[in-house]
């Protein structure tokens, strides 16, 4: 060794530069980790359109199919059914869909393309349970006056029979309206729309 | 420098050992620190004499621990980690494997028992001040533990692959979805899928029986290492390291082993008989420790009728649940309230300043019209609150003795009402939602916060007694 004094500016620039270094290489180090649990090209590519044919589900009843994984509901609404919807204005968060959560085409007061039919992803928007069809008027433990709709069991949301949530409950937004399109009068596919999304 | 030579083997209570053992000890330990390791944390570690039934939970936690290592080994000799096998994987464990049922019952009663015993333990650590200076860092390293042991066990009940593992899972992650901007991409990420799949049972079994276990071993390490350097509190509250005898050994110490290694035998004999009445007689405790949905096959389309986290988690869940758009009104007066309070109290100029920035940004982010920030967004800052909290508790507790035996009226109301509180706010976390069960949930999670944010007053003006200069046996 030298018999110099540590030039100690030095030794801090070093140590300095050093660790700044390091951190970079380590930070860098990460990226395929954190990028490997990212979805994989398989699971990117899963997820198709499907067909749905209309005629199977009688008026008032509502089927179920899955779509990337996840439920989405067809319900075919009776006339009683959409008057409740319009009835309900006053007591859901977004009576007039302004939030995005559907297509341009379901912009509309019954939030579907053809007033019979609503499609919605089943999911709902607060913490992604699948909410139960509760279609009967009658008294409910959670509302007295129920006037048919959807029930969250999990933390208690309430969505009408156009997918839009009540005021005071939990989930913050309406159901989703997938994309999706009428192949014929009682066909639909689902992912699928006109404008090729 | 030549190598000093080592001191004698020395066992205390123990008699002189025979020449061969003790010279293979010696072999042994001028190459590992074997003797001293057994002298600082065994023979010569000098626990406080007045250790009482409180004491036997951190023991019994490290025995849960242990069982849990070993009943998960076996149960990965025969389990799937596949979205298509694994259900039908624990039912052949279940049924066919010799003694998995044995082996799978102790490891999910091992969760219960896990959670049950390490409540007791940080009850106790609230009881007798084991927060308190010089072990803050002890409270942080359990605190980490504890979170640590719910994301194991988060991780661990998607393994099943039964409906409640599935929506269980589902509303956690879409906690993460609630966070602004990054939400969405950061739960797609932990999913790895934009559902729950394949790839998220994968990668949980990765967490879980790797990830995490790595992790809590070395947080329980690191605890142990920390006790073990300032030394264990004890029911009293006062430190026995400040009367030591000529030998620098605390007057009102004993060492560990034999004395507590003895003792913690009894409560592991207890403990063992309580823990397999249940794994023999009720497992599924009633749908508390197994739930009844879970015996169903996961299903994507379908919520069961009725869903709960299971039962060490429903406090937070309740609280969850507690946040709604109108109880937001409630929180941003509660956060008025608290800055006025500061304001009224503190001498520092800086702190209030502080404190009306912060509580102004809050309020608005609460309930500023355009600017706030959506209910459920805070449920979930309220429920990670709620945990993060404890951290807190060295610097928020002013009292000028550690242990409840000494603490005024103020406190002991004070931890009493948070006890209850949590207990409530537990059982409302089981049950569906009712107007009732929101409103007792809404009143449990301003309690529950209360006891926390408010004990540097009411801690600081209780009426305590004079704490006892030497330990008491009582």
């Amino acid at each position: 060794m030298s018999e110099k004094e540590t030039d100690q500016g030095k030794r801090q620039f070093l140590v300095a530069a050093t660790t700044v270094a390091g951190g970079v290489a380590a930070g860098a180090a990460a990226v395929p980790f954190v990028a490997s649990m990212l979805p994989s090209e398989r699971a990117k590519a899963a997820g198709a359109p499907v067909e749905v044919d209309l005629s199977e589900i009688a008026l008032g009843e509502r089927k179920t199919i899955e779509w990337q994984g996840k439920p989405v509901w067809i319900v075919r609404r009776t006339k009683e059914m959409l008057e409740t919807v319009r009835a309900n204005d006053g007591n859901v968060v977004d009576p007039d869909s302004k939030k995005k959560m559907q297509p341009a085409y379901a912009t509309n007061e019954m939030r579907a393309i053809k007033d019979e039919y609503l499609v919605v992803v089943g999911i709902c928007t607060h913490l992604g349970c699948s909410p139960v069809e509760k279609f009967a008027k009658q008294a409910e433990a959670f509302d007295p006056n129920w006037q048919g709709g959807f029930y969250c069991p999990c933390h208690g949301s309430l969505f009408d029979l156009a997918g839009r949530v009540f005021k005071n409950k939990p989930a913050p937004d309406n159901l989703v309206v997938p994309p999706y399109k009428y192949l014929s009068d009682t066909r639909i596919v689902i992912g699928e729309d006109s404008k090729g999304a | 420098m030549a190598a000093t030579p080592k001191e004698p083997v020395e066992f205390s209570g123990a008699g002189p050992l025979n020449a061969p053992i003790s010279g293979v000890l010696t072999w042994v330990d001028q190459r590992f620190p074997l003797m001293s390791l057994w002298r600082d944390h065994l023979s010569q570690y000098y626990a406080p004499k007045n250790f009482n039934f409180w004491y036997f939970f951190g023991g019994l936690a490290m025995l849960v621990l242990v069982i849990q290592i070993v009943t998960g080994i076996f149960l990965v000799m025969h389990y799937k980690p596949s979205a298509a096998e694994a259900f039908a994987s624990v039912e052949y464990i279940m049924r066919d494997v010799p003694m998995g049922w044995l082996i799978r019952y102790m490891h999910s009663t091992g969760a219960s028992a896990f959670f049950i015993v390490i409540y007791l333990h940080m009850f106790r650590g609230l009881m007798y001040g084991s927060y308190r200076q010089p072990r803050e860092l002890i409270w942080i390293f359990g605190m980490l533990i504890y979170l640590c042991l719910m994301a194991e066990a988060f991780f661990g009940y998607l393994l099943p692959w039964g409906q409640m593992s599935f929506w269980g899972a589902q509303v956690i992650i879409n906690l993460f979805d609630a966070l602004p901007l990054i939400g969405p991409d950061l739960s797609t990420w932990i999913r790895g899928d934009f559902v729950i799949s394949d790839a998220t049972l994968n990668r949980f079994f990765a967490f879980h029986v790797i990830a995490l276990p790595l992790v809590l071993l070395g947080l329980v390490a690191a605890h142990i290492m920390a006790l073990h350097e300032v030394g264990s509190n004890n029911p009293d509250g006062v430190e026995i390291k400040k009367h030591k005898d000529a030998q620098g050994r605390p007057l009102d110490g004993i060492p560990f082993h034999p004395y507590y290694t003895v003792k913690d035998m009894v409560g592991v004999v207890v403990f063992l008989f309580l823990f397999f009445m249940v794994v023999f007689f009720a497992p599924e405790m009633g749908g508390y420790f197994l739930e009844f949905n879970n015996f169903i096959p996961a299903d994507p389309l379908k919520t069961p009728p009725h869903i709960a986290p299971v039962w060490y988690f429903t406090p937070y869940y309740s609280i969850l649940r507690a946040i709604t758009e109108d109880f937001m009104l409630v929180l941003a007066i509660g956060v008025a309230a608290y800055v006025v309070l500061i304001w009224l109290t503190a001498r520092n100029q800086r702190v209030k300043f502080a404190a009306s920035v912060i509580g102004l940004a809050l309020i608005v982010l609460m309930k500023g019209g355009p600017l706030a920030i959506e209910a459920k967004v805070w449920g979930v800052v309220m429920m990670g609150a709620a945990t993060l909290i404890f951290f807190l508790m060295p610097w928020l507790d002013r009292s000028p003795v550690k242990s409840i035996r000494y603490k005024g009226p103020l406190f002991k109301a004070a931890l009493t009402s948070f006890v209850i509180v949590f207990l409530v706010l537990g059982y409302y976390g089981t049950q569906t939602v009712t107007p009732a069960g929101t409103i007792i949930s809404q009143v449990g999670t301003l309690i529950y916060f209360s006891f926390f944010l408010l004990m540097p007053w009411y801690s600081a003006i209780d009426k305590t007694k004079p704490e006892p200069d030497r330990v008491t046996m009582r």
